[in-house]
């Protein structure tokens, strides 16, 4: 971690990304107690025809949410007025399928800002973190008294420590440990950004590849 | 860990790291970069608010495939956001001296297919794409992965991924396939064993006779269903069958570069006492032609099967109900007899000559059936022409069915290649995901010869049967 922030520090083209810091999230939660969530319904491919990003938020789970006369189905979660907040809560696999980034983004377009879920799927995992979302695995234990919490009190807080590392269901200060990259977390801590950190390494790169084969 | 016994994937990573980052994700260098019309304009975007450009254009390689219609092509394309995009990708390509093969080009296919094809993909070699289907150049003994927007503008400016190693997993098949049991069996029967998160946090080698005597467009399907159980990617070891399918391809290298290069291609293979984290041995003999039941890949199974009970698969029961719900399915169903409405072969899984040659062997004298729609979509150009080379297209008019243009096709559904809903599609593409193929869509997904079976009896059918 100290030869990352060092390196960091006397960059001169260090700019801060276009996310909010994140440092501890204390919200209500919205439960999505559905395993396996794919990255298809988490933004069907048909938006994916942008040019820029934009309206991502009002396409997240676009086909789980409204029925195709555009009328909201009136059973699904997001649609349902007593669940609010930045985080949320989805069953094991949360993110599988494609690598369309575009899925993190409808999230945190959306008002997300973190995803708690027992098992994330790899891509869509690299994906959040790269945009802010922090995506925190927890055990099927405490998962399940997570959702339980939510059914018993749709305004129950969880508070989620990232220079800790810990997730805590505020109402019965119940809490575990979260696993995150160190420098993936001094990033999200910070704001900083990857493509800032690889220009300031330039020139070992262009030496790196000059000696490629092909 | 020795420093002795490494893996091929251990290889190939290691000698792609610029710097090891303490406590951190590898910088690691990346070889060859495609570009598609879908996930790179933001990145572009990204580039100009930065002021940074891209540091190798040379090594970046574009095609227009997600998007684009697979009929009239040579018509201005109808949807106005598809045509933006492409628009993007081609004056984003001209402006910073990228390669690009458009709609009309003679080179333009899906990238994961024109890639290879005009070797452009070689053994050794660290390959991204924003597309997860990228693990198809693990074929070649490539670390190849999907990457995301952020991801992709990263490797334009630096041509470099800040990535954590993965841990490392063997999938051995050995023995002898049976009649009509292709690659693409092969992969969902793994997936099926494997389930769709088993591979997750895993680089996966392919290994076995099953894979030394499989052609390369076999092991493409194969490596290119890798992200379906999760994993970041699949690869198998360079062998003479992947030198002969290189030589003499377009771009790949020739005379004293080539001898250079097929020199340091033999020594990439896995050492014998290298251990993995996690491996897993199969044997081809209980592999059946396969077909998927359910709403992700990892739900399917030999055709001759029924459909299993909630109790018989992995997961919680209201997940299994709602999927085989959407689906029309129901537990110990059987799958042969049920009635489909369409049947699409393409996609980078299967839309190489060897899968339409597959397709022909079965309808060539028989014709397609009355209430199927088919997509017959090859996977570029070179392909098309290959199929009207081969006499393949003329076998496929005079059984009723018409061929289209290349492109991705009913694979996503970003196109008017869309499955309406509640029907039922038997497709070579590689994901039926609900809505995948079009809201509402109902996906069975199949190998070539299950594929053409369907097509011309309009029922799932075994194709042991017909040949």
């Amino acid at each position: 971690m100290a030869q990352s922030q060092k390196l960091i520090a006397n960059s001169q083209q260090l700019i801060s990304m276009a996310y909010d810091k994140f440092t501890i999230l204390k919200s209500t939660a919205v439960p999505l107690p559905i395993e396996n969530v794919d990255t298809d319904q988490i933004i069907p491919a048909r938006f994916l025809k942008a040019t820029k990003r934009e309206g991502f938020g009002d396409n997240l789970f676009r086909d789980w949410r409204y029925n195709g006369n555009d009328t909201p189905k009136t059973d699904f979660v997001l649609n349902n007025p007593i669940y609010s907040g930045k985080i949320l809560v989805g069953g094991r696999n949360f993110g599988s399928g494609s690598s369309r980034e575009h899925a993190a983004w409808a999230i945190y377009d959306y008002g997300f800002r973190c995803v708690v879920s027992s098992f994330f799927a790899d891509i869509f995992k690299g994906n959040s973190l790269n945009i802010g979302i922090l995506p925190v695995q927890v055990s099927e234990e405490f998962l399940d008294k997570i959702f339980q919490a939510i059914e018993a009190d749709p305004n129950a807080e969880l508070e989620v420590d990232l220079p800790e590392q810990t997730i805590t269901i505020v109402g019965s200060a119940e809490s575990e440990k979260f696993d995150i990259n160190g420098y993936k977390k001094h990033n999200m801590i910070n704001g900083f950004d990857d493509i800032d950190y690889l220009q300031a390494m330039k020139s070992d790169i262009t030496e790196f590849e000059a000696q490629r084969l092909y | 860990m020795s420093n002795q016994a490494s893996t091929l994937f251990d290889k190939v990573w290691d000698a792609h790291v610029v710097r090891k980052i303490e406590d951190g994700p590898d910088v690691f260098f990346i070889d060859r970069h495609f570009i598609h019309e879908v996930t790179s304009p933001v990145a572009f975007l990204g580039l100009e608010s930065r002021n940074v450009g891209v540091i190798y254009p040379n090594r970046t390689f574009a095609t227009a495939d997600h998007n684009t219609p697979t009929i009239n092509q040579h018509l201005p394309v109808q949807d106005p956001l598809s045509a933006k995009q492409l628009d993007a990708l081609e004056s984003n390509s001209a402006k910073y001296g990228i390669s690009h093969w458009g709609l009309g080009n003679v080179k333009n296919g899906i990238v994961h297919v024109v890639g290879p094809e005009n070797g452009i993909t070689l053994p050794g070699m660290t390959i991204v794409c924003g597309d997860s289907h990228t693990s198809t150049h693990g074929a070649f003994g490539a670390i190849a992965f999907g990457i995301g927007t952020s991801e992709v503008e990263m490797v334009l400016s630096s041509q470099c991924i800040m990535q954590p190693k993965p841990k490392k997993m063997r999938v051995n098949v050995n023995g002898k396939l049976g009649k009509a049991v292709t690659p693409k069996d092969v992969t969902l029967y793994i997936i099926s064993k494997l389930t769709t998160a088993g591979a997750t946090g895993y680089f996966v080698e392919y290994a076995g006779d099953v894979f030394e005597n499989m052609s390369m467009e076999g092991r493409m399907t194969v490596c290119n269903m890798s992200i379906e159980m999760g994993a970041r990617g699949g690869m198998i070891a360079p062998d003479q069958t992947t030198f002969d399918y290189i030589e003499g391809r377009e771009q790949a290298p020739k005379g004293e570069k080539w001898d250079t290069a097929l020199a340091y291609w033999k020594t990439l293979k896995t050492d014998a006492d290298a251990v993995f984290d996690k491996e897993y041995t199969f044997n081809a003999e209980d592999i059946e032609p396969m077909i998927t039941y359910g709403t992700n890949p990892g739900m399917g199974q030999g055709i001759s099967r029924n459909i299993p009970t909630s109790e018989q698969v992995e997961g919680g029961k209201a997940t299994y109900d709602k999927s085989l719900n959407y689906m029309g399915f129901h537990e110990n169903e059987s799958m042969l007899g049920k009635k489909i409405d369409y049947v699409f072969i393409g996609s980078c899984t299967n839309g190489r000559i060897e899968d339409f040659r597959a397709f022909a062997s079965i309808v060539k004298g028989r014709k397609k059936a009355d209430n199927v729609t088919a997509w017959v979509v090859p996977g570029s150009h070179i392909v098309e022409a290959q199929i009207k080379e081969e006499g393949i297209l003329d076998i496929l008019t005079e059984a009723g069915f018409e061929l289209r243009q290349p492109g991705c096709s009913a694979c996503l559904a970003m196109n008017d290649d869309k499955i309406p809903a509640g029907k039922y599609a038997v497709s070579t593409s590689n994901r039926n995901f609900e809505g995948r193929q079009g809201p509402g869509a109902r996906t069975l997904l199949a190998s070539p010869l299950v594929a053409a079976a369907a097509a011309v009896t309009g029922v799932v059918t075994d194709p042991r049967d017909l040949l």
